[in-house]
């Protein structure tokens, strides 16, 4: 049994059809790249797994446990965890009360100290307001929000997107840790070099259906699909 | 005749209707704030708690009772309310949030009015705040400076629970993005039920302690809502200290304006709030963080 399945997942927007009859599979410690070109559906797929938008058909299981009539705060209970595109960090907070906040419910939460071993930036700006971090900085709490909560999976939606090529070096270092930890990780990035580093499988997804899954390595000799699905 | 003694007076008057208009209006801007809905039942929350800690102190004789009984009865409504309707109204326009809560109003006005009739009620103060005191400067009834007190110290109760605490902290963060909030394992429903409880009983706490000031009637709370409405478009939406401060300028405004002419005192009033969206359109201490 994998550790995420996904089966016949349809999405709507109002009366739009998002996304169309979704299939998926996540083995545990893996970390899948889900690719497309914008408005392909990645988003929505990684709402609709999170709880963040509701899906109207199909199936969403993690550990085996059906998710997907459920609403985003049980899903979160159940372990997994959506750094969403922009960040969503709370801007009145500072960045130790983000990370608090986001580990009340959690049952085995880190530490703060192991969080900021792995960014050491946040501990210096722990006292700092979320709306007074960098992009980056911002990024780096995004994740740490969710690592606090010990998931056994995480969505990550486009988290190098808008960032300094020192702070994606930085970002893809701690994510590389996080999947050599035994991570799980579901990932969407248009940044396909980092993407076809970090992840050891692929899915394409186009107009709300998936039509490629193979591995990053079989992609990567591929450049007719890239070109096709990519645009690159 | 306007002398100084007759300004200073205003000013303290307006100093205590601006404290209370502070109280409900924080109410009010943390649940828009947090839920998104603006609630025209929350003057009738301020008649409800009047008329809930008149009943108590009919009974009982004391205000202290009266004022925790209509605090809790108008928390308790503010939680049934959110629990059996304004829950099924999330996700509906804001049109449809309007008159939910502006016909949940009229219906907790005349079901005041067909139980307690018209006629306006009184709750004396306690006898330890029945009289005048003399500041030096002036004299000035003592309730009305122990009311100062009493909101002030609500007040900071209400600025602890919101920023020292972490259920304030969760509600902070609902106000800013309450979906995050439920994506981090937090159910944002509940803390929508206990945000409308705390609002729903702020304007219920500032209806009894006001009611020894101005005597209680079913529709009381008409006024306070368009001025409230005011003060958080002033203060800024879903800010609590912005409703402190919206509050303070709204009270001196209509204490200071009905010195010279009780007429002109909305009109000063609306002028002010219109210079407020026009050099701040999110309001003094507001941000553009809901739509």
């Amino acid at each position: 049994m994998s550790l995420l399945e996904v089966s016949g997942l349809n999405s709507y927007y109002g009366d739009s059809h998002i996304l169309f009859d979704v299939e998926m599979r996540v083995e545990k410690n893996e970390v899948v790249a889900l690719l497309g070109r914008n408005g392909a559906g990645k988003s929505t797929t990684l709402k609709s797994l999170m709880g963040v938008v509701t899906p109207r058909t199909g199936s969403v299981k993690l550990d085996g446990v059906e998710l997907a009539s459920r609403k985003a705060h049980s899903i979160a209970r159940q372990g997994m965890q959506l750094v969403h595109e922009n960040r969503r960090i709370f801007g009145s907070l500072n960045v130790e009360e983000n990370i608090i906040l986001a580990g009340l419910t959690a049952p085995n939460r880190w530490p703060l100290e192991r969080i900021y071993t792995m960014f050491p930036r946040l501990k210096e700006r722990r006292t700092s307001r979320g709306t007074d971090l960098s992009g980056g900085e911002q990024q780096m709490l995004a994740i740490a929000r969710a690592l606090v909560r010990d998931p056994k999976i995480i969505l990550l939606d486009e988290p190098f997107e808008g960032l300094a090529p020192v702070i994606v070096h930085d970002l893809v270092r701690a994510c590389r840790d996080l999947a050599q930890a035994g991570q799980t990780i579901v990932l969407v990035e248009q940044n396909l070099a980092a993407t076809l580093a970090l992840a050891s499988r692929v899915y394409i997804i186009n107009n709300g259906h998936i039509v490629h899954e193979g591995s990053a390595a079989e992609l990567k000799a591929q450049p007719g699909l890239l070109q096709q699905y990519l645009g690159v | 005749m306007i002398n100084w003694a007759n300004f200073i007076s205003q000013c303290f008057n307006g100093l205590v209707l601006g404290a209370l208009l502070a109280l409900i209006s924080s109410g009010l801007t943390i649940i828009y704030g947090t839920l998104g809905v603006l609630n025209l039942a929350h003057g009738a929350m301020f008649m409800l708690g009047g008329y809930a800690g008149w009943v108590a102190y009919t009974y009982t004789g004391s205000f202290l009772v009266a004022v925790v009984a209509g605090s809790l009865f108008v928390m308790i409504v503010g939680v049934v309310v959110e629990r059996l309707i304004i829950r099924h109204f999330y996700t509906r326009p804001h049109e449809d949030q309007l008159l939910v809560t502006f016909g949940l109003g009229i219906v907790f006005v005349e079901a005041v009015r067909f139980f307690f009739g018209s006629m306006s009620q009184t709750v004396p103060p306690p006898g330890l705040l029945v009289g005048i005191t003399n500041l030096g400067f002036m004299i000035y009834p003592t309730y009305r400076l122990a009311l100062l007190g009493i909101v002030a110290v609500a007040l900071v109760a209400l600025y602890f629970v919101l920023y020292r605490t972490r259920i304030g902290m969760i509600v902070r963060a609902g106000i800013e993005d309450s979906v995050m909030v439920d994506s981090l394992g937090i159910d944002v429903y509940r803390i929508f039920m206990l945000v409308f409880g705390i609002g729903a009983m702020a304007a219920g706490f500032a209806g009894i302690v006001n009611a020894p000031v101005v005597s209680i009637a079913p529709d009381v709370g008409e006024a306070i809502l368009v001025q409230t409405f005011v003060v958080v478009v002033i203060g800024g939406v879903g800010s609590f200290l912005g409703a402190i401060i919206g509050g303070l300028i709204a009270g001196e405004i209509i204490s200071i304006t009905s010195m010279f002419n009780p007429g002109y005192s909305y009109v000063v009033l609306f002028v002010a709030m219109t210079l407020v969206l026009v050099l701040r359109p999110h309001g003094l201490l507001g941000t553009a963080g809901r739509e």
